[in-house]
């Protein structure tokens, strides 16, 4: 039993982690109905720019905040200069732009800091600790601490405060929300920004994790099966989806892993992704649209 | 002493066309302060695309909006226009369904609301005070529409008369200088409808509002209006008193054709 609530609550620590990519793209896909192809690729910027500063020998806070500014400047510039000329066509068209986009940022990142695969050491110790009677990493608990602690600020945020409420108002319905007077790019710049800040701290405990590298960016692919599960279009739902990924992949792994030769870890969400698929093509706290025809 | 009074809004010469398709042809109109102004014409006669020319959604081709008396610049955004004091609601209903319908009226309200996002981070004492404030006020609006017990409810989950009315709110709570209602009794019963029309006529009497409408039932149309204007066709073919538009020729051509009686 107590080997079982190890696995369960390690795998629901990095759980935690998918729930923050995961929440970059369902807060852009919220408010402007758009898949962000380049959420991944600006946790590899973040990371870079992490990187990058500390380098320099900025102190830790300041480094922050200076790629915390280039995230707002990025959000700023896609909006207004990739998006603006946009409002208003398909979706698809919008897609395609964050596929661009999502190449741009590679490049300039990694012209700018180079293609190496660079470590990021926070300090924090990757030692065991025993808490309860069940072995579980600092590492781990250190980063899901954040990124919890991350998720319940967004909550507030979207939930207690007028600027969060308008950005919600903006993602229901784009004309409703002109109409009382919230400017539209303007909140999707602020969205962006918030995107960005989450992609900084998934940056970071990704990269401290595996090295900051450009397979950082293909942490969107550990996103996609949350989104289906979670629901595209719901906070609570991906944040839920990333606990369930994350503790059922682990589960998968060390139960039925030896039975047919292990690796199962990498697939087994998006078999769980299908079953959902199949019986809510929604997700499980996706809004579902219907339409009158 | 109404004759001299200066109009809200003044709509001059306004075109507009998509693609080959004139849909309104050299339109002026004025909305004066206090009055519920009616437009009324049959389905394809422009009034909607007149709404959506008055709050920003469209630039018209030719032809100039001024209003408080100072001319419109070209390239202003309707939520900038709303800032200035225009509210709407739309024929086909667009509420925040993922909200309450309180947190529907207290977006309405954003406008009022000072505290910008760094205020409300740094200073969240303050924008809690100023966040009490505007609820009292919301808190009125609710009490005047009747929907008390609903403030809670998710608005997805309201039927169809309950959410026109929150829209309706949400509007009124920006407490606008122009109310623009397109349709705001389509697809009600007759119950529904005299609430909706009583809650219009109080809203111009009791709280003071400039309204603008657009409805198709014309007994509603002829009891609440001071004033109506009639489009058909983009062109505008009548104006005057509900009892001077009924007798104008012109108007009963439009709605029953030519030969119709």
């Amino acid at each position: 039993m107590g080997f079982f609530l190890e696995v369960l609550v390690t795998g629901l620590l990095v759980g935690i982690m998918y729930s923050l990519v995961a929440l970059g793209f369902a807060l852009i896909f919220k408010a402007s109905d758009v898949f962000n192809m380049a959420q991944g690729d600006m946790s590899l910027l973040a990371g870079l720019a992490l990187v990058g500063f500390l380098e320099l020998h900025f102190p830790l806070w300041l480094a922050l905040v200076c790629t915390i500014a280039i995230m707002t400047i990025l959000a700023y510039t896609t909006v207004f200069i990739v998006l603006k000329p946009l409002v208003a066509r398909p979706p698809i068209m919008l897609f395609m732009a964050t596929f661009g986009l999502a190449y741009m940022i590679q490049g300039i990142g990694q012209s700018i800091w180079g293609t190496q695969a660079k470590g990021l050491d926070l300090g924090i110790p990757d030692i065991p600790v025993t808490i309860g009677g069940l072995f579980m990493s600092t590492f781990d608990l250190t980063f899901g601490a954040v990124a919890g602690i991350l998720v319940a600020i967004l909550v507030w945020f979207f939930h207690k405060t007028r600027t969060g409420r308008a950005l919600r108002a903006v993602s229901d319905d784009h004309e409703a929300a002109l109409s009382v007077g919230i400017p539209l790019l303007k909140a999707w710049a602020v969205t962006w920004v918030i995107a960005g800040i989450v992609a900084v701290v998934a940056g970071i405990a990704w990269g401290t994790r595996m090295g900051v590298q450009f397979s950082i960016s293909y942490i969107a692919l550990k996103a996609l099966p949350v989104l289906i599960i979670g629901g595209l279009d719901s906070i609570t739902g991906v944040i839920i989806a990333g606990l369930v990924v994350g503790a059922g992949e682990n589960l998968a792994e060390v139960f039925i892993g030896p039975y047919v030769g292990g690796g199962i870890q990498t697939f087994f969400p998006y078999l769980i992704a299908l079953l959902v698929l199949y019986f809510k093509p929604y997700g499980l706290f996706g809004k579902e649209i219907i339409e009158r025809v | 002493m109404n004759e001299i009074k200066e109009p809200i809004l003044r709509a001059e010469n306004i075109s507009i066309s998509f693609g080959g398709l004139r849909a309104l042809n050299d339109i002026s109109l004025e909305i004066y302060p206090g009055e519920i102004m009616g437009i009324i014409g049959p389905n394809g006669a422009g009034k909607t695309t007149m709404l959506n020319i008055i709050n920003g959604f469209y630039k018209p081709d030719k032809g100039r909006i001024i209003f408080e008396g100072k001319e419109r610049p070209r390239h202003m955004k309707p939520n900038q226009i709303a800032a200035q004091g225009i509210a709407r609601t739309f024929q086909n209903l667009a509420i925040f369904s993922g909200m309450s319908a309180l947190g529907n009226i207290m977006v309405g309200r954003t406008m009022m609301m000072h505290s910008n996002i760094f205020s409300q981070a740094l200073y969240w004492k303050f924008s809690q005070k100023e966040e009490i404030e505007h609820r009292e006020s919301v808190e009125r609006i609710i009490d005047f529409l009747q929907i008390e017990n609903i403030r809670r409810t998710p608005a997805s989950m309201l039927p169809y008369g309950l959410r026109k009315r929150v829209e309706l709110a949400r509007a009124l709570a920006a407490e606008p200088k122009l109310l623009l209602l397109d349709e705001p009794m389509a697809g009600m019963n007759l119950e529904e409808k005299e609430d909706i029309a009583r809650f219009v006529l109080d809203a111009n009497e009791e709280l003071g509002y400039t309204i603008a409408l657009i409805e198709h039932d014309m007994g509603v149309v002829m009891d609440i209006c001071d004033r109506i204007v009639v489009l058909d066709f983009g062109e505008k073919i009548a104006e005057g008193t509900p009892n001077e538009v009924k007798a104008d020729p012109k108007v009963i051509k439009a709605y029953l054709g030519e030969t119709g009686i």
